[in-house]
């Protein structure tokens, strides 16, 4: 075995090794790495406890209540699990029906979510506008875009 | 091969250097108009989409910089080839710049999308880690008394760095984050449309191109600093 050889291999191990330690306490961590729970991951004993946490999914259809111009109520959803949200402040401008969100805040009592932030999510689509409006013309737009 | 010999690559770089920069002038000023004015508006987000076409090329070119820093590190530290300590001390400082525009940009468009200028999610935490990575390795650089010593020393810096970029690669799909996983991949089709999709891959190689002219400059510069042994 070559020097070339034997410091390429002495490298390659080194970073080998480093690297999977950190995976390992990044693995072990990930809960607290993840920047949102989903509405099916909360439990009971999220709702008691009454932290500040994030929950992330997608505003359900139809569920969009505007109370006054600044209050509003709606839906957060995963298809599995769907929480009630209210929040009293500014939406950004992605925010609508069927579109990803994060909500932060916490349960209060009769286990609504109480939000003081909203933040939109979009997702990884890009589309010029004009095709969106011929798909719909023609009938396939499908909702699958969100 | 003139990518490892100082020498070799002064004598290439003075043929490559006009051409070069000439097709980043063109590229740049052809890709700026194409994404400013002659792409359309996305569905969903209007016209801040054009944010894209600076902030995803210097992204890339963040992350393919620190790779290309980590590859000659290994070259330098296993094979003993000194011209990979020039190239990471002369191409450090054009990667932290590619990060803070990705950054920068990135809050621009993040305040109208998300509602939010910054958040702590995977994605954005470890870009930030990035930064701070290449911050360091500039003020290593300029730091040491003994020349030696401090090129090893950043190297292997370098090397241990570098585990940072598969975390800021899949930060996306391995946690739940606000950033939206990657439109293009090369394992599917990509989510984004032709019209959209070729100004972007031609902002793509304008930033290629300036970063190399920028990178000639700055490692003839090395090279002649330290055959005059000022440093």
């Amino acid at each position: 075995m070559s020097l070339r050889f034997q410091r390429l291999l002495l490298i390659l191990l080194t970073l080998i090794i480093i690297f999977s330690a950190v995976l390992l306490i990044l693995y072990n961590t990930r809960e607290n790495v993840s920047y949102f729970y989903t509405p099916s991951e909360i439990d009971e004993s999220d709702m008691l406890t009454k932290k500040i946490i994030r929950i992330g999914g997608f505003v359900e259809k139809n569920s969009f209540n505007k109370i006054s111009s600044s209050s509003f109520k709606f839906r957060i959803t995963d298809e599995k699990a769907s929480i009630l949200v209210a929040y009293d402040g500014i939406l950004p401008d992605l925010f609508r029906e069927g579109q990803g969100a994060v909500i932060e805040g916490s349960f209060s009592d009769n286990n609504i979510f109480n939000a003081t932030n909203v933040f939109a999510k979009h997702d990884e689509n890009y589309m010029p506008k004009s095709i969106k409006e011929s798909l719909k013309d023609t009938g396939y737009w499908n909702k699958n875009y969100k | 091969m003139f990518l490892f010999n100082p020498y070799k690559f002064n004598k290439t770089a003075d043929y490559l250097f006009k051409p070069i920069l000439f097709l980043s002038i063109i590229l740049f000023s052809f890709g700026l108009l194409y994404s400013l004015f002659l792409s359309p508006d996305d569905y969903q987000q209007g016209t801040t989409v054009r944010i894209m076409y600076v902030h995803v090329p210097s992204a890339w070119l963040s992350l393919m910089t620190y790779a290309i820093m980590t590859l000659y590190s290994v070259a330098a530290l296993a094979f003993r080839i000194p011209f990979g300590f020039i190239v990471n001390s002369a191409i450090a400082p054009i990667g932290a710049v590619y990060t803070l525009i990705c950054i920068i940009s990135g809050s621009l468009w993040g305040k109208p999308m998300w509602g939010t200028w910054w958040v702590w999610d995977a994605r954005l935490t470890s870009v930030a880690l990035l930064f701070i990575i290449y911050l360091i390795i500039i003020f290593m650089n300029l730091s040491f008394e003994n020349r030696i010593v401090k090129e090893k020393v950043i190297a292997i810096f370098i090397l241990v760095g570098s585990i940072n970029l598969p975390i800021v690669k899949f930060s996306v799909d391995w946690w739940n984050t606000l950033h939206q996983p990657a439109t293009i991949s090369k394992l599917s089709k990509p989510s984004i449309d032709p019209s959209m999709m070729t100004p972007l891959i031609i902002m793509t190689f304008a930033f290629i191109m300036i970063g190399i002219s920028i990178a000639i400059l700055r490692i003839k510069t090395e090279i002649i600093s330290r055959k005059s042994n000022l440093r």
